[in-house]
């Protein structure tokens, strides 16, 4: 399980290194990935139609209770199948679509990478893990929207899919913490088993809020729903993969898989309810607006989502039998749309309406998908789309009395979604065809077989609903939370739900008549699009920008006493609320006394010498006194005990002078850059800073001492080290290694100066 | 010697406020000076009581300097006179090359591409 | 620079002040110097003589580049880390030998050390000074 799960990133992984191969013939190859994946998933059909989950579970970071735990039952099993069966006719189809892309192993190795991801997605128990898949499917959907990346659209698109679908990851890992917070588990079945109730918790609020932001993130609701369109930007198999089957449906996953968890209480519902009915009108509306193809079903796609949101909202058991169905009835047509779609373009050259028609005459086969794609779509029977229809009617009417109001808005969405499933999957074949679309290619094989082959499959389902009645089942159960004894069925008799199917069919067809969607009402519907929240994002994110930009020109302005400035200031005013805040300034005046009269002078001394080589014009005079300085120091070194610093300072600073005086010759004369104000400033805050540290010496002084280190050192330095010189035991030999890291920093110093001495440096980078 | 510390303290950073390079290198060593005295100082000075063994006894039994910031500062020393070896070639050089000790200036020559 | 006081007096001084600074690294182990010091105290010695003569005649005088001193110092460093690994002993403990030597007294691999660090100092300081008053 865990291998069959992560297969996609192995794919992705020795793609990296072999692609070059899978870039011709051999990248149909790849699609055996997917389709020994699916063929794998299909084997557990038969058991967990019977009722029963599995459970696969291998330790990742036991200490922090985040293992892989995959759980297997009727919702993850059809959304694995999905994945993979979807996964394999985009694979295929791929490798038609794009074939000799120059980058076709990269797309295989993105595209196997989501998949994995997906799959990690659906079938992680683990929130934890649930969530890290969640954010890799965001990351690999990023690389596939963005794949066309020398299109500044396309990366702005991807980028816009990714802050959104990135967002709500942030939101779900908030979710995971809290229900593990609350339940003190981070495993999905034991939440359903603990039976903590998380309704009672005080943070059911924020967890609910936290799961929305989610799930209506990656489902693309109203309003995070704008990335959707924008995403279309990818290429078809992407749509059609990620936009129709797959990463959208994520998003409903979750809602559908916290539903039992979580559901059942009016914030859930009602939240759910006005959300996903508002997607599913707005998102209808737009699609029968636009002209392009993959824009049509993509505002389709949406109002699909917004249905499936809604029914998994109002939670009663036939609304989510609907949905369990309708997820499937939709990942079926609209990816046979899709790609569809895909083919038209590909052959066709353009996805305007307003230029396509008559194509049946070249595309027959794909004609035939188109239509049944449709059909499945509008809700006719025979095909699985009626039955799935039907249900939610029956949804919608089931929920007693008052809630007509639903059933209005379902039966305006279907309507409108069956125009606009006409319009993508029957139009482009209908009428006459063109001029500019004479040379026309039949398409090959690979590109017209996929989408037939869902179509037909939806078809199948349709006649024969008891194939997948168990199944369904299944699935019904994992959303119900308890065993589901659903029935599935093409006829249901004369009743109201028919009536309801019927209008649909008639509203919807003539809708399809009427409407001729063309370019100028595009534009009238898209002055409005100033006050969708895609404006209020793209405003955010200048903004953002901008700010950033000030921030950074503040700080980071390459000015190095602007940044000394800062940070002493900041120390400064540390030390000074420490010392503020309770520090006594207590001075053994007894430990004054040892300062003799040699001191005394050499502190004078030293101090004048500062002073000097502060206000000295002169550069000579300046290195003079610092040599002075040092000197004084040497001597204090001396009278302090301590022979070997007081030597070594004193050659150091002979040395030190030596090169001042060696360089200073070519060095710029001393010039007085700043103003006075400036200099004021800086010394005032100089000045604070040297008291302050003044201060917290004395301060320390007064504490104890330690002298274990140095008593260690003292004691053992001749027994183990056999020497008598401390400081110089310590250095050679306890201390050694630091020592030896010293001697090499002097050499790389040394090799630093040879180096920079010798090159030549001759343009001068001012002049230009 | 707090109060000397204390003073190398300001002077240094006041040097690295200057714009001149030549300034900074010798803002930097007054700070290298005050940390090497701030070092010696928290290790508790003592006169006249260096840390070594008497040649006849294997133990030191008196009081005694300590002698652990006495190796810190040793090695701090040596590495600064590198460090200030290769700061004052890199202003010469630097200066040879843009002809100018004034860092504000020398800011402008990578500044080609950015707005300001 | 040229006084010939200073030129005549560095001739001698040279090898004197060399000779210190030998003394001071052997005897770092027991009284104050060391490697460190002994090194500075080398390397101004011989920028005494190039401020005195000039420096092509010091440089006559080391005969090579003062460079290779510091690979060479630090391989003596370096050895003496290594010479406990064939002892089976953890690295850079010290190794003596028993009797002393002559002259120099107690011989180990501190002593070892010291001389490395002694002249990875003498090859640093030399490199940095020469290579300065040369491009100057």
């Amino acid at each position: 399980m865990l291998i069959a799960v992560l297969s996609g990133f192995i794919l992705a992984f020795i793609m990296a290194f072999t692609g070059r191969w899978f870039k011709g013939k051999l990248s149909l190859l790849l699609s055996s990935v997917p389709v020994l994946l699916f063929l794998y998933f299909l084997q557990y059909s038969s058991t967990v139609a019977q009722g029963e989950t599995l459970l696969f579970s291998y330790t990742w970071v036991p200490s922090m209770d985040i293992d892989f735990v995959f759980y297997l039952d009727g919702l993850s099993l059809l959304f694995s199948l999905l994945i993979t069966g979807i996964g394999s006719l985009v694979f295929i189809y791929t490798a038609a679509y794009m074939k000799n892309h120059e980058y076709l192993d990269r797309f295989f190795a993105y595209l196997g990478m989501f998949m994995a991801s997906m799959l990690g997605v659906v079938l992680s128990d683990n929130v934890v893990t649930l969530f890290i898949f969640w954010e890799l499917t965001s990351i690999s959907s990023f690389f596939l929207i963005g794949f066309k990346n020398e299109s500044a659209e396309s990366r702005k698109s991807a980028l816009q899919a990714l802050v959104i679908t990135g967002l709500g990851g942030l939101f779900l890992l908030g979710a995971a913490a809290l229900l593990g917070q609350i339940t003190q588990s981070y495993s999905i079945q034991e939440m359903l088993q603990s039976g903590i109730s998380i309704e009672s918790s005080p943070l059911y609020g924020i967890v609910l809020l936290l799961i929305f932001v989610a799930a209506f993130t990656k489902s693309a609701q109203f309003p995070f729903h704008f990335w959707l369109p924008g995403a279309m930007t990818a290429p078809t198999p992407v749509s059609t993969y990620l936009h129709s089957a797959t990463m959208v449906k994520a998003g409903i996953y979750l809602l559908a898989r916290m539903s039992p968890l979580l559901g059942g209480q009016p914030a859930w519902s009602l939240t759910l309810m006005i959300f996903g009915g508002i997607t599913m009108l707005y998102a209808a509306f737009h699609a029968i607006y636009r002209t392009d193809l993959k824009a049509i079903l993509a505002y389709s796609t949406v109002s699909a989502l917004g249905i499936l949101v809604f029914l998994i909202g109002m939670g009663t058991e036939k609304s989510l039998l609907a949905a369990s169905l309708f997820i499937l009835v939709h990942a079926l047509y609209k990816a046979s749309l899709f790609l569809v779609a895909g083919t038209i373009d590909h052959e066709a050259g353009t996805r305007n309406l307003d230029q396509l028609g008559g194509l049946r005459k070249v595309l027959m086969p794909l004609a035939i998908a188109g239509l049944l794609a449709a059909i499945s779509n509008a809700g006719i029977p025979p095909t699985i789309g009626f039955v799935g229809k039907d249900l939610i009617y029956e949804a919608t009417l089931g929920t007693d009395s008052t809630l007509w109001l639903f059933t209005l808005v379902a039966l305006i969405t279907n309507i409108l979604l069956l125009a606009a499933g006409f319009l993508a999957g029957i139009k482009p074949f209908t009428g006459p065809m063109p001029d500019a679309l004479k040379d026309t290619h039949a398409a090959p094989v690979l590109m017209w077989l996929p989408p037939l082959l869902l179509a037909v499959l939806g078809l199948a389902l349709g006649l024969y609903p008891a194939m997948i009645e168990g199944f369904t089942r299944a699935v019904h159960s994992s959303l119900l939370g308890s065993t589901s004894t659903a029935h599935l069925a093409l006829w249901h008799g004369f009743n109201l739900v028919l009536l309801l199917s019927l209008v649909t069919l008639a509203l919807g067809v003539t809708l399809y008549m009427v409407i001729r969607p063309s370019a100028e009402r595009l534009a009238k519907v898209e002055r409005f699009e100033k006050f969708s929240p895609k404006f209020i994002l793209n405003g955010l994110g200048a903004a953002g920008t901008f700010f950033a930009r000030a921030i950074t020109s503040l700080l980071q302005n390459g000015y190095l006493r602007y940044y000394v400035f800062t940070i002493i200031s900041f120390l400064t005013l540390l030390m000074a609320y420490k010392i503020i805040s309770g520090v006594n300034l207590y001075i053994d005046y007894s430990r004054l006394s040892i300062l003799s009269a040699k001191e005394i002078i050499i502190f004078s001394i030293m101090l004048a010498s500062i002073l000097f080589a502060i206000f000295t014009n002169s550069r000579l005079a300046a290195v003079a006194s610092m040599g002075i300085m040092g000197y004084s120091i040497c001597l204090l070194f001396v009278f302090f005990s301590a022979p070997d610093l007081a030597m070594t300072q004193f050659a150091i600073d002979t040395l030190t002078v030596i090169l001042f005086v060696l360089v200073l010759y070519h060095l710029p004369k001393y010039l007085v850059l700043s103003e006075t104000g400036i200099r004021l400033r800086d010394a005032a805050l100089s000045i604070t800073f040297g008291l302050f540290m003044t201060i917290t010496i004395i301060e320390v002084l007064n504490e104890p001492v330690d002298k274990i280190t140095s008593a260690y050192y003292a004691e053992n330095a001749y027994k183990l080290a056999k020497g008598k010189n401390i400081v110089n035991v310590i250095l050679v030999d306890f201390r050694g290694i630091d020592t030896m890291i010293e001697i090499t920093v002097l050499a790389i110093s040394a090799v630093g100066v040879f180096g920079l001495l010798k090159s030549k440096v001759n343009e001068n980078p001012l002049k230009e | 010697m707090a109060i000397m510390i204390g003073v190398l303290y300001a002077a240094g950073i006041y040097m690295i406020l200057r714009r001149s390079m030549v300034k900074l290198i010798i803002g930097l060593t007054f700070l290298g000076n005050g940390a090497n005295l701030l070092i010696f100082l928290l290790g508790r000075i003592t006169k006249g009581k260096p840390p070594i063994i008497p040649s006849d006894a294997s133990l030191l039994s008196d009081v005694y300097a300590d002698p652990v910031p006495q190796a810190l500062i040793l090695t701090a020393i040596v590495i600064s006179f590198g460090l200030q070896a290769f700061a004052i070639i890199l202003v010469k050089k630097a200066y040879e090359v843009v002809k100018t000790d004034d860092m504000d200036q020398m800011n402008n020559t990578d500044r080609d591409d950015h707005e300001g | 620079m040229k006084s010939i006081i200073l030129k005549t007096g560095s001739d001698y001084l040279l090898p004197l002040l060399i000779m210190f600074s030998i003394f001071i690294l052997l005897r770092g182990h027991y009284l104050p110097g060391g490697g460190f010091v002994g090194g500075l105290i080398a390397s101004i010695a011989f920028v005494l003589h190039f401020f005195a003569n000039s420096l092509e005649n010091t440089k006559n005088i080391i005969r090579i580049h003062p460079g290779l001193l510091i690979p060479v110092g630090l391989v003596f460093a370096l050895f003496s880390a290594i010479i406990p690994l064939f002892l089976d002993q953890a690295v850079m403990t010290a190794q003596w030998m028993h009797e002393p030597l002559p002259v120099i007294g107690m011989v180990g691999t501190a002593l070892l050390f010291d001389i490395g660090v002694y002249l990875v100092v003498l090859g640093v300081t030399l490199t940095i000074i020469f290579t300065i008053s040369e491009t100057m």
